[in-house]
């Protein structure tokens, strides 16, 4: 399997490594995936109060290239989005970006599932009501 | 050295020797004919190849030239093995035993026989993948008439007890099949000592060339018979009809015959080097873990995991140059790691974390030097980045999260 050159970039010097923390109610955490599957995702974001705009975002990810590279690139795009702007993120954007092959859509899937979980958990922490359209998309 | 391809894949597939491949090709166009061809000088000269190469074979595994039946791979090998027996035998019974960890061509040829009305037991594994021989022997009833059991296996390398499971076979008079892919030419094999009465090989696994196999068929007490299941013209003793891979032949019956000469010694080295890397590796790196059996197992394969990080990820870190394989299948089709690895008792978890090292002819010292460093950066890289590694890190218990299967 041939991989595109910005999908090898992503994973061989992967932007925003790390770990933000996690008590602070600033920042939201998604933890998605499973050991077993081959897939674990952690994706965090810090919320600037005044604005209300993403101002830094962390990944940590066990799994395959793809999975490293989607998870890369969401937390890139994440950065300096407001939540709502975050949120419309959709997977077949970072496939069409990394040109993931059929076989490897689920882990766009999965970094998308992880910017939601994250703001999930940002909302929850800070009392912010989950948009019921939102509530009935989510899964 | 940056540049520089190293394959440490040999259980997948062995370069041709150089020697093999000149030895197969005056029989592309100099010598074209048919070997069923009876009545002039280039059938005569085909068949001719073939009988030196059947000997050549043969005399590898102690068997008399008439035992072995040419065919397209192992594969076919352990088709015919497997449905011809239970063809030819069906007055006898229908019952089958094999294991877990046998490779596909001989489970997914037992679910066929399943459909075909026979009956299949599938035996557990201990932890390093052997056979256990009681529960063997338990399984045998009056309707068995076949065991297989495979030599050594693909992904660990873990030697199977044959003996011992060859005197169960002859103790209750059932037909012992083995699948024999990965050993033969690589470590001393005898089916007629260990009791086996048809053995499945191939050319490719052992520095010969793609696309000729062969099943030893033993033929003295007894003479075991299996039904063809390729009709044509009755070659290979109406076993198995189709036209003789001639070039192909020739090359096999070569690559057996530099084995016999060549395969303690390429043992002993690589044993040695395969040492080596899983020392190094070990000594690198926390947290690594050897799948299999290492006081029962082939010279030249090791299989470890290095947890929290997985297999096909951590092999894009070097798949530039260095080829391994992993018993990680990370796409939508399938997210399940290794059966083998899973039969062994491993999580899945440490199954996505394996990476199967087999070394070859070709392999070099300055290789495996090469393969420790740019593995332990790999792995290093991989955990960085892993949040489980993290976790683990911190001391917490990952066991005790709740994973949102996906």
């Amino acid at each position: 399997m041939a991989y595109s050159e910005k999908l090898l970039e992503h994973f061989k010097h992967p932007k925003n490594v790390g770990t933000l923390d996690k008590s602070k109610k600033s920042v939201g955490t998604g933890l998605v995936g499973a050991p077993e599957c081959g897939d674990v995702m952690r994706l965090q974001i810090e919320v600037d109060d005044e604005t209300g705009m993403i101002k830094d975002a962390k990944f940590k990810t066990f799994g395959c290239g793809s999975a490293i590279a989607s998870s890369s690139l969401a937390t890139e795009w994440l950065k300096g989005k407001s939540v709502d702007e975050a949120l419309a993120i959709d997977n077949m954007a970072i496939v069409e970006e990394l040109a993931l092959p059929p076989v490897k859509i689920h882990c766009s899937v999965l970094a998308e599932d992880a910017i939601k979980s994250a703001i999930k958990d940002y909302r929850e922490k800070n009392g912010i009501e989950t948009p019921a359209e939102e509530a009935e998309k989510s899964h | 050295m940056d540049k520089k391809l190293i394959y440490l894949d040999n259980n997948a597939t062995t370069p041709c020797d150089p020697r093999v491949v000149e030895a197969m090709l005056p029989y592309f166009y100099q010598h074209p004919g048919n070997a069923a061809s009876r009545n002039h000088p280039f059938g005569w000269a085909a068949e001719e190849a073939v009988d030196y190469a059947r000997e050549q074979i043969a005399n590898l595994i102690h068997a008399n030239p008439k035992e072995i039946i040419f065919t397209s791979g192992a594969t076919e090998a352990d088709n015919l093995a497997l449905k011809g027996v239970f063809e030819m035998y069906s007055r006898k019974g229908n019952h089958i035993i094999t294991a877990k960890t046998e490779h596909k061509a001989v489970l997914d040829a037992c679910q066929k026989i399943e459909k075909m009305g026979g009956e299949v037991t599938y035996l557990d594994v201990d932890s390093e993948g052997l056979v256990n021989l009681e529960e063997l022997e338990a399984a045998i009833t009056d309707k068995t008439i076949l065991v297989s059991i495979m030599w050594a296996n693909n992904e660990t390398g873990t030697i199977q007890p044959m003996k011992a499971i060859g005197d169960i076979c002859a103790k209750h008079g059932v037909l012992f099949m083995s699948d024999a892919t990965q050993v033969v030419g690589k470590i001393p094999v005898n089916p007629k000592e260990v009791g086996v009465h048809l053995m499945a090989f191939t050319g490719h696994k052992m520095y010969g060339p793609k696309g000729v196999g062969a099943l030893y068929v033993n033929r003295k007490n007894p003479r075991v018979k299996v039904t063809s299941q390729m009709d044509g013209g009755g070659h290979e003793r109406g076993m198995r009809s189709g036209t003789l891979n001639v070039p192909g032949i020739v090359g096999f019956g070569k690559a057996a015959e530099i084995a016999g000469k060549e395969m303690a010694q390429d043992a002993e080295r690589l044993s040695k080097l395969r040492d080596k890397l899983q020392a190094g590796l070990c000594a690198n790196l926390e947290e690594c873990y050897v799948n299999g059996s290492e006081a029962n197992r082939m010279p030249h394969v090791t299989n470890i995991s290095f947890k929290h990080v997985e297999g096909e990820g951590l092999m894009m870190t070097f798949n530039q140059n260095i080829a391994v394989s992993s018993g990680s299948a990370c796409t939508s089709a399938s997210l399940e790691p290794s059966y083998v690895l899973v039969a062994l008792g491993l999580g899945d978890d440490l199954a996505h974390s394996s990476i199967r090292f087999s070394l070859g002819r070709f392999t070099t010292d300055e290789e495996i030097d090469y393969t420790i460093d740019a593995l332990t950066k790999g792995v290093n890289h991989m955990r960085d980045l892993s949040p489980i590694w993290e976790m683990y890190k911190e001391g917490v218990d990952i066991d005790s999260i709740e994973w949102s299967a996906h």
